[in-house]
């Protein structure tokens, strides 16, 4: 049974975990994502479904919490901010290297250091290159709309089961705060313990039985051929992961000569710069990035064969656009737009920026 | 009388725990990990809780502790055993859950999980082995080492006014309401090894009984990095570490006795 609410991000995230039967939720309070813990110790979710939550000491501790549940084959999630997903990095690696499934949500505001408590996607590489020390990826997904922050719950623990990796949810200030009419899905039970056991039995530490050998959870290989025969492992997951998770939308991309490239609330922004550009007899398309990494790399180097250029338009000095230009390939001009440092561009600013480096140029 | 004659069930007077695998120890001869693994093992085995029980093994020299525990284990970043081993036991609460650390890595760097841990109450164990420096990066300054030791980072000796005072970690957490048994052990003799042992037991039945967070400190050597024989290492940790680091009981029952 499906419910219609008047929703925050912030809380559709926090909902969103309880239904898809999360075993536990470690964060630590940082604006602009509070209200996922605060949400959540108001829903008492111990006592809709059992599901743990706990404010821990620090973003390094959550995140550890976070490693030491997921070893165990629960489903477990964390959320924070920029200075606070950065403290996270170094768990973050661990739980890569070990290969254990999670999810971590970012809801992004402006930097560096402190920065501002305003909306910002200037974590696009620390998200999607690795974030932490070693060569490693996470799974980024980026919603544009309350709904997805609710959706992309559930999927991301898909995502993070199936390929036994971390997932980031890369969100930003404005998706966080933001109120939409959202529909929620049903409930979805929790496993239990003996369903943990017989699933994950091969990896997680749910205490050795005399019937399997030790499992243990460790990033650590002293001998470096080891080492580099994981990473080649891990390498190869993550090419699995390029080959079938990559998941855009494409707007009016079909009959377009230039096409705006952004995700998160730029793709809701320059989404009404197509309609502006449209008006204005300019064909328009928008090609919205639903997972960062996995990069849609030849989905636009085969768009570029067809449009004039390329907008990347985010709300950073200029971050994705690198990986635009690499699948673009030199086919084709393509130009960044964005205000940062805590500022969100509006369509009209988009639309002359569009006019100026793309369609005038 | 042949040696197999010997070799008999009602002769045996002792067996190591099956808790224990057959890797040889990384440590160095002399070295109480060695000990304070097996004695934690063997506790675990007599319980008969080794399938519910889940170990955490820091950064240090003890890093590789689950090469030679036998049980399930998740090896901690530095210092965050006491976050890792919280979020174990909380989602499978009806798990023995316990961390093994060393100074560096409970009282330095980890030392915010710690204290956290313990103020939560989280019903863990927590094993502290304290030798007063950091062993496996090569000897250099713990939060432990007592004043004018030398060190590798304190080639001089610690100097108090510079580089602070020695961190007495378990007398500090045991000011705190979380924790329900602390005690500061030692392995060095049969009969401080069986102390230490029977403390250990004390803690895994605290966690048992889910009273709150059990920690015991075992004040240990570090022949390498105090650049002494094994004999004279722990002769000097007996005139010198427990005078600082002094043994027994601290809390018992939730009661603190010192």
């Amino acid at each position: 049974m499906s419910e219609v609410k008047l929703m925050k991000g912030n809380e559709a995230v926090a909902e969103a975990a309880i239904l898809a039967g999360v075993d536990a939720y470690f964060g630590y309070p940082i604006t602009p994502q509070s209200e996922v813990i605060e949400y959540l110790m108001v829903e008492r979710p111990e006592d809709r479904t059992g599901m743990v939550v706990l404010q821990a000491e620090s973003e390094i501790a959550a995140i550890n919490m976070v490693y030491g549940a997921a070893g165990t084959g629960k489903r477990v999630m964390t959320s924070s901010s920029s200075p606070g997903v950065s403290l996270k990095q170094e768990g973050i690696s661990y739980i890569a290297g070990s290969e254990l499934p999670c999810v971590i949500v970012n809801v992004v505001r402006g930097g560096p250091g402190l920065g501002t408590i305003q909306p910002s996607q200037a974590d696009y590489f620390q998200s999607t290159k690795g974030g932490g020390h070693g060569d490693y990826r996470l799974l980024v997904l980026a919603p544009a709309s309350v709904q997805e922050m609710a959706d992309f719950v559930d999927l991301a623990f898909d995502l993070a089961f199936k390929y036994r990796n971390p997932v980031m949810i890369l969100s930003d200030g404005v998706i966080g705060q933001m109120m939409e009419k959202i529909t929620l899905p049903a409930q979805k039970p929790r496993l239990s313990n003996e369903e943990i056991i017989e699933r994950y039995g091969d990896w997680a530490t749910t205490g050795k039985p005399s019937t399997r050998e030790r499992n243990i959870i460790t990033s650590l290989e002293l001998d470096p051929y080891r080492q580099e025969t994981h990473n080649h492992k891990l390498q190869a997951k993550y090419k699995k992961m390029e080959e079938n998770e990559v998941r855009f939308e494409a707007i009016n991309c079909e009959d377009a000569d230039y096409v705006i490239v952004a995700y998160g609330s730029s793709a809701r922004i320059s989404q009404k710069t197509m309609q502006l550009a449209r008006a204005k007899g300019h064909k328009v398309g928008l090609f919205r990035l639903i997972s960062l990494f996995p990069f849609p790399k030849n989905e636009l180097n085969k768009l570029a064969d067809t449009v004039k250029g390329f907008l990347a338009v985010e709300m950073s000095a200029g971050q994705m656009i690198e990986d635009v230009r690499l699948a673009v390939n030199g086919k084709k001009p393509a130009e960044h737009y964005g205000r940062f440092g805590g500022v969100v561009h509006s369509p009209e600013e988009v639309l002359i920026a569009l006019e100026q480096k793309i369609i005038g140029g | 009388m042949d040696i197999k004659e010997i070799i008999k069930p009602e002769n045996l007077v002792y067996q190591k725990t099956k808790l224990m695998t057959d890797a040889p120890l990384s440590y160095c001869p002399g070295c109480g990990h060695g000990t304070a693994h097996r004695i934690t093992m063997e506790v675990v085995e007599e319980m008969g809780i080794w399938e519910d029980t889940i170990g955490v093994a820091p950064v240090g020299c003890s890093v590789l502790a689950y090469d030679f525990m036998n049980i399930d284990m998740t090896q901690a970043a530095h210092g965050r055993a006491p976050a890792v081993a919280t979020g174990i036991k909380r989602t499978w609460p009806e798990k023995f859950v316990f961390t093994y650390q060393g100074d560096g890595d409970l009282a330095a760097i980890g030392g915010n999980e710690t204290l956290h841990a313990c103020n939560r109450g989280e019903n863990i164990v927590i094993i502290f082995v304290n030798n007063g420096i950091y062993g496996m990066t090569g000897g250099q300054m713990a939060p432990t080492t007592l004043p004018g030791m030398k060190s590798s980072t304190s080639p001089y000796g610690r100097d108090i006014a510079t580089m602070g005072h020695p961190l007495k970690m378990t007398e500090l957490i045991a000011q705190l309401p979380g924790t329900y048994f602390v005690t500061r052990q030692a392995v060095h003799t049969p009969a401080a090894v069986r102390k230490a042992k029977k403390a250990i037991r004390i803690a895994f039945e605290t966690q048992r009984e889910k009273k709150g967070l059990a920690f015991v400190e075992i004040v240990s050597n570090c022949n390498s990095g105090w650049k002494m024989n094994p004999v004279d290492a722990n002769n000097w940790m007996v005139d010198n570490m427990f005078p600082y680091f002094p043994l027994g009981d601290i809390k018992v029952n939730g009661e603190l006795i010192k």
